[in-house]
């Protein structure tokens, strides 16, 4: 069974290497991410909304919707561990 | 596993003492986080994990006691419902003064954009700090 | 010279990481397991992602290994693996 784990690693693994093998290489002003949208935050995203940090720019404002999903998973995420853990706690005391 | 600090023992005074003035000091530059990250790397979420993380150091100083006496736990509850609500509703202030969903070009500011990424920023990390606190409080009282 | 410095890190990362699955003490894990996190972290300041960095350091080194010192606390030390 670890023989079969393993085997599923390697081949995972290299499967993945020969597909990095084909990404654009880091920082190519020619790679499809970077001919996009990517132009276009550079170039007039400090005056559309004048922030310097292009990335609180597109976090805060191009992808404002966005962000606020991600917020409202962060939120769920505590409301759930509060639900489960919470109640653990009162059934234990039930039993008691 | 050993326990520290050990059955009715107060922790250890040095460890006391580092922690609580190494606090106020994380928790100012957390603040710096979520307000600079207009030109700084940064924002509402690192800023909130490192204020959650400031109080997780006086926990583990002070023992969990502390916790509960310095944070309510309706507090928590509370700030990040408020957190998610100052962002979704700057979104509804938006649409009420006639443009889209979380488009803060008409907000009444010299800055409008700016000020509206200010706002949604301080809400997450509001949000962020109060869920990650609940979560290692409910994991510590568990 | 920075390439070379991106090799050591790639290769203590893989270090960490392998260590932190093979190691029994699960206490001993998780801080293998921040240590990890503070080398994807370097690796990312050394990418030009800061702010991915920022939340690595932040979350991934901190607040992930408090709750998962808490859990190795609150339940057992020894992995049966």
């Amino acid at each position: 069974m670890k023989l079969l784990h393993l085997v599923a690693t390697a081949v995972t693994g290299l499967l993945l290497i020969v597909g990095s093998l084909d990404l654009a290489e880091t920082g190519d002003p020619a790679a499809p991410a970077a001919t996009h949208v990517s132009p276009r935050y550079i170039e007039s995203g400090l005056e559309e909304t004048g922030v310097e940090n292009m990335v609180t720019a597109v976090l805060a404002d191009y992808r404002g919707f966005d962000t606020l999903g991600e917020v409202t998973v962060i939120f769920t995420g505590a409301i759930a561990v509060l639900l489960i853990l919470r109640n653990g706690l009162k059934g234990e005391e039930d039993e008691a | 596993m050993t326990r520290y600090p050990p059955e009715g023992q107060p922790p250890d005074i040095i460890i006391r003492v580092v922690c609580r003035s190494l606090v106020p000091f994380i928790q100012l530059f957390g603040l710096y986080v979520v307000v600079h990250g207009h030109s700084s790397p940064g924002g509402g979420f690192q800023g909130g994990v490192t204020l959650a993380a400031s109080f997780v150091l006086l926990a583990l100083a002070e023992g969990r006691g502390a916790l509960r006496r310095h944070i309510p736990l309706g507090a928590l509850n509370a700030f990040a419902s408020a957190g998610v609500l100052l962002y979704a509703g700057l979104g509804v202030v938006c649409l009420a003064l006639g443009a889209n969903y979380l488009d803060y070009g008409p907000l009444p500011f010299a800055e409008p954009r700016s000020v509206g990424m200010l706002v949604i920023e301080i809400g997450v990390g509001i949000t962020v700090m109060a869920a990650m606190l609940s979560i290692f409080r409910d994991m510590l009282e568990f | 010279m920075i390439g070379s410095l991106d090799v050591v890190l790639l290769v203590l990362s893989v270090v960490c990481a392998v260590a932190a699955v093979q190691v029994r003490d699960l206490l001993a894990s998780v801080v293998l397991l921040a240590a990890f996190s503070l080398f994807m972290c370097l690796l990312w300041t050394e990418l030009g992602a800061v702010d991915v960095a920022f939340t690595e350091a932040a979350v991934g080194a901190g607040v992930t290994t408090v709750l998962f010192v808490i859990t190795v606390y609150k339940t057992d030390r020894v992995s049966r693996d």
